[in-house]
């Protein structure tokens, strides 16, 4: 029965949608308020519904109900509960469950919550939200149906992907989608105000907040992405320019571009067709990155199964939203009235500067990922690998941290060069201190990305403080601390990087127990190697001691067997220090009773997801701070009124 | 007019930018495509000493040697056609074994041997690397049939 509700539910929560498109359309079009006081009803009901779905197909999961066909390919009785739970999104249709909840949700939200923006326009951007879920129950209920029966009823379940058991399952793709669906609502944001023609500065002020959630929770998604593939991959990388990575940076890359121009636009009413076409572009990317992953036709991790109805079907739908959304867009912003005009130094052409840099990185990561599609087609196999990436998105993406250092430094309106360098002057010196010190000790021993890495980290994250330089730091707006701190995570994160791959060190080696092995300062113990058993594994477990001068930590590498599916995971072993993490993986038994032993010291290594961090609380930073500041002003007004009166 | 004269510019340095960007993008999937050698293309057009290559093939059997060392192994890779010989020092995947595919990430020596730095194997049954896609290799003639 529960499947069967579950089923019920999606097929009365797309009901409701079409219902809300056209309640929208026709209430808007004929002027006829009883038909649109029905709309926001109507995108709650299907927020309450898409959840209902989703926790039953959790409690099938929970349950270990083998008559359920994806219980069955996904999972298994003697898994542990957080793997059951977590397991129904691992898997094709789980996750596109949680994509039509994220956006049902996300409909309510914008039906409940949003108070700032014309009714006219939250109708149709409400309609515009039906639109586009429409398309995915669609998908969901006749090519991805989660909860189809099988019949007989296996004795028990396949199995969960071994890389995917680990508690990350349960926060990273949640998050992520969180943001990436969550751009959704910028883009009927964007169709909403093209359809009613309202484009100004209030319009924005409207959408910021929208935006900048998805983008706080997009960040840390990827972060903790990046952090459970680094750890769990045990190849000591942290980001593999896979094409599911990709699939997650570049939507993450045009909210954040969209993030700066909205701001533009609601505080200088200028980039008004830009910020527009931005909010449809970062959803747009949401959506080809999904066609991506869940077509199956790159090769990944993610791709979790490869069914060819399913790909032409997200093909299908990317064009049709896609195109309608441009051609709407052609249609309409001719309409729109210009926006304001601005000088050329001034903190508006650096918001420009900004958005174009992080759209040419858009641009590139998208050929990049696309090129061996279209290579293909023409009956040549290429990949296109991490060199290109490298060496593509390292020089712009520094190029851009230098415009971020000058952007929160120059005002407003119009500004002077001269001034605006002269408030640069100090971390240009402490560029230069550092270009000179690494040229003395490092020179020969790191390449050109680390060394300027390192340069712009330092000179960046102290020039990102230079916004709170003599202020008064008690009435510096919360907002402002928001940038302060995301911009300062950039750098720190970029910090990160520069040292994991200028100061590494690693070391190779086939060790007995009683072996003692010294590297990068640190000395390793190996001391025995000994069988373990987990709930659904078994394991060959290191014992090793690690010191540093000081007192010693036992750890313990593993090589993990799962039986179902027949899987050998590694897993590796980290030690946390604040100036880096040792890593060490435990490899293959060989001749003479010798373990291979793999061992990184990584330098600084957590910066990046430490900054990851901050920039995502620097988002929500200035998200509460902005929302605050919107209450205290209406409290004030209501205030001044009462008096008044 | 002054107005349209600094859209002008602005217009102008975005126009720079996409062209360089684009030159960028150009002569790095160009390198790229250069990127992946099969053993046959090795032979026929030869790879300088040095230069950043992918090798991709069937790891040969009965090739699989490991060095004292522990960490260290030498293999054949072959596409049916050439063979060249490998090396790679480092925990090899688990789904590294003689007879099946293999993408190594390195460069030739001088002596002609490659020196893999990486080696992507299919990391489960389902992953086969892309440039290795429709290669079968046959267990009783120790033959791989390409179809490219």
């Amino acid at each position: 029965m529960i499947a069967e509700t579950g089923l019920a539910a999606l097929w009365l929560a797309a009901a409701l949608a079409l219902l809300q498109l056209i309640l929208a359309f026709a209430g808007l079009k004929g002027g006829k308020p009883e038909l649109l006081a029905a709309v926001r009803p109507a995108a709650v009901a299907q927020g309450v519904l898409t959840a209902i779905a989703f926790a039953l197909l959790v409690t099938l999961f929970l349950r270990s109900d083998m008559s359920v066909l994806l219980v069955v390919t996904n999972s298994h009785s003697m898994k542990p509960w957080l793997y059951k739970f977590a397991g129904a999104w691992g898997n094709h249709e789980g996750s596109m469950l949680l994509w039509v909840t994220v956006m049902g949700m996300a409909g309510a939200a914008v039906a409940l919550f949003e108070r700032a923006l014309r009714r006219d326009t939250h109708m149709a951007t409400l309609g515009g939200q039906a639109a586009i879920s429409l398309g995915f129950y669609a998908f969901l209920l006749f090519s991805s149906n989660p909860f189809a029966r099988i019949d007989p009823a296996p004795a028990d379940g396949q199995g969960l992907n071994p890389l995917l058991q680990d508690p990350g399952l349960a926060f990273h793709p949640p998050t992520l989608y969180l943001g990436y669906v969550g751009l959704s609502v910028a883009f009927s944001f964007a169709i909403g105000a093209l359809l009613t023609r309202q484009v100004d500065a209030a319009f924005a002020r409207a959408m910021r907040p929208w935006v900048l959630a998805a983008w706080v929770l997009l960040t840390l998604g990827i972060t903790a992405g990046s952090y459970w593939a680094y750890y769990e991959l045990g190849w000591g990388g942290w980001w593999f320019w896979d094409p599911v990575e990709n699939a997650s940076l570049m939507p993450w890359l045009a909210a954040t571009a969209l993030l700066h121009s909205v701001t533009v636009l609601a505080t200088r009413d200028a980039l008004r067709a830009w910020t527009i076409m931005l909010a449809v572009v970062a959803f747009s990317m949401s959506m080809v990155g999904t066609f991506l992953v869940r077509s199956g036709i790159l090769t990944s991790v993610h791709a979790f199964a490869v069914d060819p109805t399913r790909g032409s079907f997200i093909l299908a739908l990317l064009a049709l939203y896609i195109g309608g959304a441009l051609a709407l867009f052609g249609w309409r912003i001719g309409s729109v009235r210009e926006g304001a005009p601005f000088e050329l130094v001034s903190r508006e052409t650096m918001l420009v500067v900004n958005n174009l840099l992080l759209t040419v990185i858009l641009g590139l990561v998208l050929i990049g990922t696309l090129y061996p599609l279209m290579t293909e087609a023409f009956g040549h196999k290429v990949s296109v690998g991490a060199p290109y990436f490298d060496r593509i998105a390292g020089p712009i993406a520094l190029a851009l941290m230098v415009a971020m250092a000058a952007g929160p430094l120059t005002r407003w309106r119009k500004d002077r060069a001269r001034l605006v360098g002269k408030r640069l002057l100090i971390p240009a010196a402490i560029a230069l201190i550092v270009a000179i010190s690494l040229s003395v000790f490092a020179l020969g021993r790191i390449g050109i990305l680390p060394f300027l890495g390192l340069v712009i980290a330092l000179s960046v994250g102290v020039a990102s403080l230079a916004p709170l330089w003599k202020r008064n730091l008690r009435r510096t707006p919360l907002f402002t601390y928001g940038m302060v701190i995301a911009h300062l995570g950039c750098a720190v994160s970029l910090a990160g990087m520069a040292c994991d791959s200028a100061f590494t060190v690693e070391k190779l080696v086939a060790a007995r127990p009683g072996d003692t092995i010294q590297t990068a300062g640190w000395t390793l113990h190996f001391r025995k190697i000994a069988p373990l058993a987990g709930d659904n594994w078994t394991a060959l477990q290191a014992d090793i001691d690690v010191s540093r001068g000081g007192g010693s930590v036992l750890i313990h590498p593993q090589s993990r067997f799962f039986a179902s599916p027949p899987t050998t995971t590694s897993e590796a072993a980290l030690l946390t220090r604040w100036n880096g993490q040792l890593y060490v993986v435990l490899g293959e038994e060989v001749e003479g009773g010798r373990w291979q032993l793999r061992v990184w010291w990584k330098p600084f290594v957590t910066l990046i997801w430490l900054g990851g961090v901050m920039i995502a609380l620097g988002g929500a930073m200035a998200l509460v701070g902005r929302e605050r500041r919107g209450w205290l002003m209406k409290w004030r007004a209501r205030k001044a009124t009462e008096v008044a009166a | 007019m002054k107005a349209k004269h600094q859209r002008l510019i602005l217009a102008l340095a975005a126009l720079v930018a996409l062209i360089g960007a684009g030159l960028l993008a150009a002569s790095a999937l160009k390198d790229e495509a250069a990127y992946f050698y099969a053993p046959n293309d090795v032979k026929t057009k030869g790879v300088e000493p040095g230069k950043a290559i992918r090798l991709g093939g069937m790891v040969v059997k009965n090739s699989l040697k490991r060095a004292p060392d522990g960490v260290t192994i030498h293999f054949n890779v072959s596409d049916g056609k050439a063979t060249v010989p490998a090396t790679f020092s480092g925990i090899a995947p688990d789904l590294f074994k003689e007879g099946s595919g293999v993408v190594a990430e390195g460069s030739f020596d001088a002596k002609g041997t490659f020196i893999a730095t990486n080696l992507l194997a299919k990391h489960d049954e389902r992953y086969m690397p892309r440039e290795l896609e429709g290669m079968n290799y046959n267990e009783t003639t120790h033959e791989m049939k390409a179809e490219r």
